[in-house]
């Protein structure tokens, strides 16, 4: 008998799952026009690598990846590219992101697809293949995956913890992929096991669905590996990477660490699913399977492209007269879409269809009691009245003391509070303070850098030239004298020497050289471009300047994610 | 659309509800109180409730605060009620009034209202009541007096004078002066044989309060509204001390069950000290604060000048609160090899 550890804290939130269990996963119509956006995923935005006007087929790359932490984005299905333009995301901002539009043909013509044995690769080529085929963490956190599958050089894995645990309420989309499709994932997690060489491979399902542990059990038998799928008691956050690596390893990670300085990584077995599709089957990450639920007539899982608007997928759950928002992701964790044009991205695991009668409107905020129900609830074992308190008084020093980046934002806090108290926002304000206080810090430090390396390359070229002028005179002084010597002639029908004028134009040929210089420094590509080339550079440096805030920010999310995981 | 924030599911808990659950679990108290005495309880308690909601929405006013929100939270309530417990019964009814009025309006509402004091506003209420009016505050009625509930509530409004009979000692107050006057002739034993006053663990018939306290904390703890850490820490510090002093000196010193029993023991360790609001709320920080409370009020009332220790050592160790918490955060998710 396997025995699993405990995490302390956790809720037992009411699971609303079963209605969207009770039909198989359905494919989603090909909707008229697909808005991709180009940055799916944590790290770097993908460079557009398709223009307006252009045609697409369904798997061709459009968006290539950005550095080694990002991933590629593909068309989802055939079609024309009609705009490379900011569109409403997927996202709690509501801010608009660069994203590939596509007006579908309906032909749903696929790329010239390209199995692999991987076998046959260096494990470096495998890793390069699944960022090229745009696998990320599928369970929500999209972090790219090849990134995540390197052993650490003085480590050795032990564990590979794959998470079907799915802690979430409403959501059944890992549920409904293990019923169906536990083969492929098995497979996929078998990529990952041979890149990774773990002791041992442990799948992790929560026990509210039975259905799930037995296809996977049985999809491991017939594939013929030894991973052990285990049952894992339901409580939520079991799902949260750290946390399942907890109950079923023992092992904490704390947020200075990665998984794999422990001998431990995680993936979810969605993430499984489309490592084996990509290298098996050559199909890139074009769809995924979300579940509709909610306040709807029709609850299911569907196997939507990526890039569908919300608005496409209405008419799939029928959603009820009284429903007043949509919720992308769990009640735990997610958040509201900021409209109906937003796209499913490969972070959409779940959209809930919401009335104030499924998520009451919050009750008015009450005083902190001091109650520690949240330092009971809080799976990292924080104080998060204490958090609550510094958060409040803008005391971000403190909060960095007590552990704020610890923190998961997994709710159980705000959940329990009697005081309905929303403490996770508290939380985020703090963590994006902080943030934006190191970025300007940064910022400063780079200008005061930038500023004293100007100083004293001003001072090292103005004493440089100086030197030079002093040479130059003192040659010029020297020449006439030297030159009788030389030709024989008599030194009486030299003109005179006169020290202004050769002063003058030694500063004369120093402008010249000068201009020349800063002639030769100007790039060379923006001399002969045509008048389109001009404006296109005119329209980036545009797009460019508001695009600094995010890039910024996107990394301080990469440091997260990373420490995050899944 | 509007926006809102997750978690969008949140459990059906709110200060209310649990302010609520603490007036409940008071109820069998307050059955044994009328069971003993009458009806004249009730009048106290009334008092207490109405003194409580006035001057609660007299501050909320001033400070501009949604009055129908925090007067509904029941806090006030809960405050008055542990006070009119608190206090001795049929205690002038001003007194009742300057008590619950200066744990609201001073101990409560100048530090910040609900969730900001640094005190608890019911022992304050008491410390201020016992240290300016010590003989009013000292007096218990007998258990076995002969007056009707018209002489009670007459007693109470200063209608007619105080009957002996009313003007008692509590079994912990007879103890304490019966061994010293008896300097050290006298044995607990004896003294505590006589269960016209002390019953059979703790003084007749305030013993079975002290159970129904114990019994509505129970359920607290059944309930979650309350942990374990606080109680059974308060507990055991009473029950260290005076158990080391039992055993070395029965004759001189009461046992362990006596002092668990008398006074305010149980109303302590399952009203006083979970208190959240000024109480430690770490862990080791409650088990600090718990058993250092038991310990101080057993010193107090076995050997200082006040019949019980309780509010007393309350005070203290709500002033260490930040100190103890302070040192006791606990070590967080995979940070507990480190220090």
């Amino acid at each position: 008998m396997f025995s699993l550890f405990k995490f302390k804290g956790g809720i037992k939130p009411p699971t609303y799952k079963a209605d969207s269990v009770r039909f198989p996963i359905a494919a989603a119509p090909v909707p008229a026009q697909l808005i991709v956006p180009l940055h799916q995923s944590i790290g770097g935005q993908p460079h557009p690598l398709v223009q307006a006007g252009d045609r697409v087929r369904k798997g061709q790359r459009i968006g290539a990846p950005d550095k080694w932490i990002s991933s590629a984005v593909h068309a989802p299905t055939s079609g024309t590219v009609i705009a490379i333009e900011e569109r409403l995301a997927a996202h709690p901002s509501g801010l608009p992101t660069l994203s590939v539009v596509i007006e579908a043909d309906g032909r749903d013509e696929w790329i010239k697809r390209q199995p692999v044995d991987y076998g046959r690769l260096e494990p470096e080529q495998v890793r390069e293949l699944l960022r090229d085929a745009g696998v990320v963490g599928l369970g929500g956190a999209v972090f790219p995956s090849h990134a995540k599958l390197t052993a650490a050089s003085d480590v050795p894995m032990e564990e590979l913890v794959i998470n079907g645990a799915e802690c979430e309420p409403f959501m059944s989309c890992d549920d409904l992929l293990m019923r169906e499709r536990g083969e492929d994932i098995v497979r996929g997690i078998g990529i990952f096991r041979d890149l990774l060489q773990p002791k041992r491979v442990l799948i992790g399902i929560e026990d509210n669905k039975p259905e799930a542990i037995a296809a996977m059990q049985a999809a491991v038998k017939a594939v013929g590996e030894n991973f052990e799928v285990i049952a894992v008691p339901t409580l939520y956050p079991a799902g949260g990477a750290k946390q399942l690596i907890r109950v079923l390893t023992g092992k904490e990670i704390p947020a200075s660490k990665r998984s794999p300085d422990l001998g431990v990584q995680c993936f979810n077995v969605a993430t499984a699913y489309t490592a084996w599709r990509a290298i098996a089957f050559g199909e890139p990450v074009i769809s995924r399977i979300v579940t509709l639920t909610g306040n709807v007539a029709q609850p299911r899982n569907w196997e939507v492209l990526l890039g569908t608007p919300l608005r496409d997928l209405v008419p799939l759950m029928q959603p009820k007269a009284d429903t007043n928002r949509y919720v992308m992701g769990g009640p735990m964790m997610g958040f509201d879409m900021p409209g109906l044009d937003a796209p499913i991205v490969k972070a959409t695991n779940c959209i809930i269809a919401s009335s104030p009668a499924i998520f009451p409107p919050p009750a008015p905020e009450m005083p902190c009691i001091r109650c520690g129900a949240c330092a009971e609830a809080c799976p990292h074992e924080l104080q998060p009245l204490e958090l609550y308190w510094f958060a409040r008084a803008h005391n971000f020093g403190k909060t960095q003391e007590y552990n704020l980046f610890d923190c998961i934002e997994c709710g159980c806090c705000s959940y329990v509070c009697p005081s309905r108290i929303p403490l996770v926002q508290y939380f985020r304000f703090a963590k994006s303070e902080i943030w934006a206080r190191e970025r300007e810090k940064e910022n400063a430090d780079a200008a005061r850098e930038r500023f004293e390396l100007r100083n004293e390359r001003e001072e090292r070229e103005k004493a440089e030239k100086a030197e030079r002028l002093a040479k130059a005179a003192a040659a010029r002084v020297a020449a006439p004298t030297q030159q009788p010597a030389d030709t024989g002639q008599p030194a009486t029908e030299q003109p005179a020497f006169d020290p202004d004028a050769a002063k003058k134009a030694a500063i004369a040929a120093a402008m010249e050289r000068a201009r020349k210089q800063r002639e030769q420094v100007k790039p060379k590509n923006t001399d002969e471009l045509t008048v389109a080339q001009r404006k296109e550079i005119a329209e980036i440096e545009a797009r460019r300047v508001p695009l600094q805030e995010p890039q910024n920010a996107s990394n301080a999310e990469i440091q997260r994610a990373q420490r995050e995981e899944e | 659309m509007n926006f809102t924030s997750p978690p969008y599911l949140t459990q059906n808990v709110s200060v209310r509800r649990i302010m609520l659950q603490v007036l409940a679990a008071l109820l069998p108290a307050i059955g044994v109180y009328l069971w003993l005495l009458g009806p004249i309880v009730l009048v106290q308690l009334a008092i207490a409730t109405a003194t409580a909601l006035a001057a609660e929405a007299v501050m909320l006013k001033l400070v501009d605060k949604p009055l129908g929100l925090f007067l509904g939270d029941g806090s006030a309530i809960v405050t008055a009620w542990l006070i009119a417990l608190a206090f001795p019964p049929m205690a002038p009814w001003w007194l009742i009034v300057v008590g619950v009025a200066f744990a609201i309006v001073v101990a409560k509402h100048l530090y910040g209202g609900l969730g900001q004091n640094p005190f608890n506003p019911a022992m304050i209420a008491f410390a201020v009541c016992i240290v300016s009016f010590p003989a009013l505050m000292s007096r218990w009625p007998s258990l076995n007096m002969d007056a009707s509930f018209a002489d009670h509530v007459a007693v109470m409004f200063g209608q007619l004078p105080r009957l002996d009979a009313m003007n008692g000692a509590t079994p912990l107050d007879t103890l304490k002066t019966a061994l010293k006057l008896g300097e050290g002739q006298v044995s607990v034993g004896a003294i505590l044989a006589d269960t016209r006053i002390f019953g059979r663990m703790g003084g007749h018939g305030w013993e079975w309060v002290a159970a129904a306290y114990l019994a509505g904390g129970l359920w607290l703890w059944q309930r979650k509204v309350i942990g374990w850490h606080l109680p059974l820490s308060f507990l055991g510090g009473m029950v260290a001390l005076s158990g080391a002093l039992w055993l070395w000196n029965p004759a001189q010193f009461a046992s362990p069950l006596f002092h668990l029993f008398s006074g305010g023991t149980m109303l302590g360790a399952f009203f006083i000290v979970t208190d959240p609001v000024s109480g430690s709320t770490t862990p080791k920080g409650k088990l600090i604060f718990g058993f250092a409370a038991g310990l101080i009020a057993y010193l107090i009332r076995v050997f200082g000048g006040y019949p019980d220790g309780v509010a007393f050592s309350v005070l203290l160790l709500n002033l260490c609160v930040p100190l103890i918490d302070l040192y006791t955060q606990p070590p967080i998710f995979g940070m507990k090899g480190e220090k």
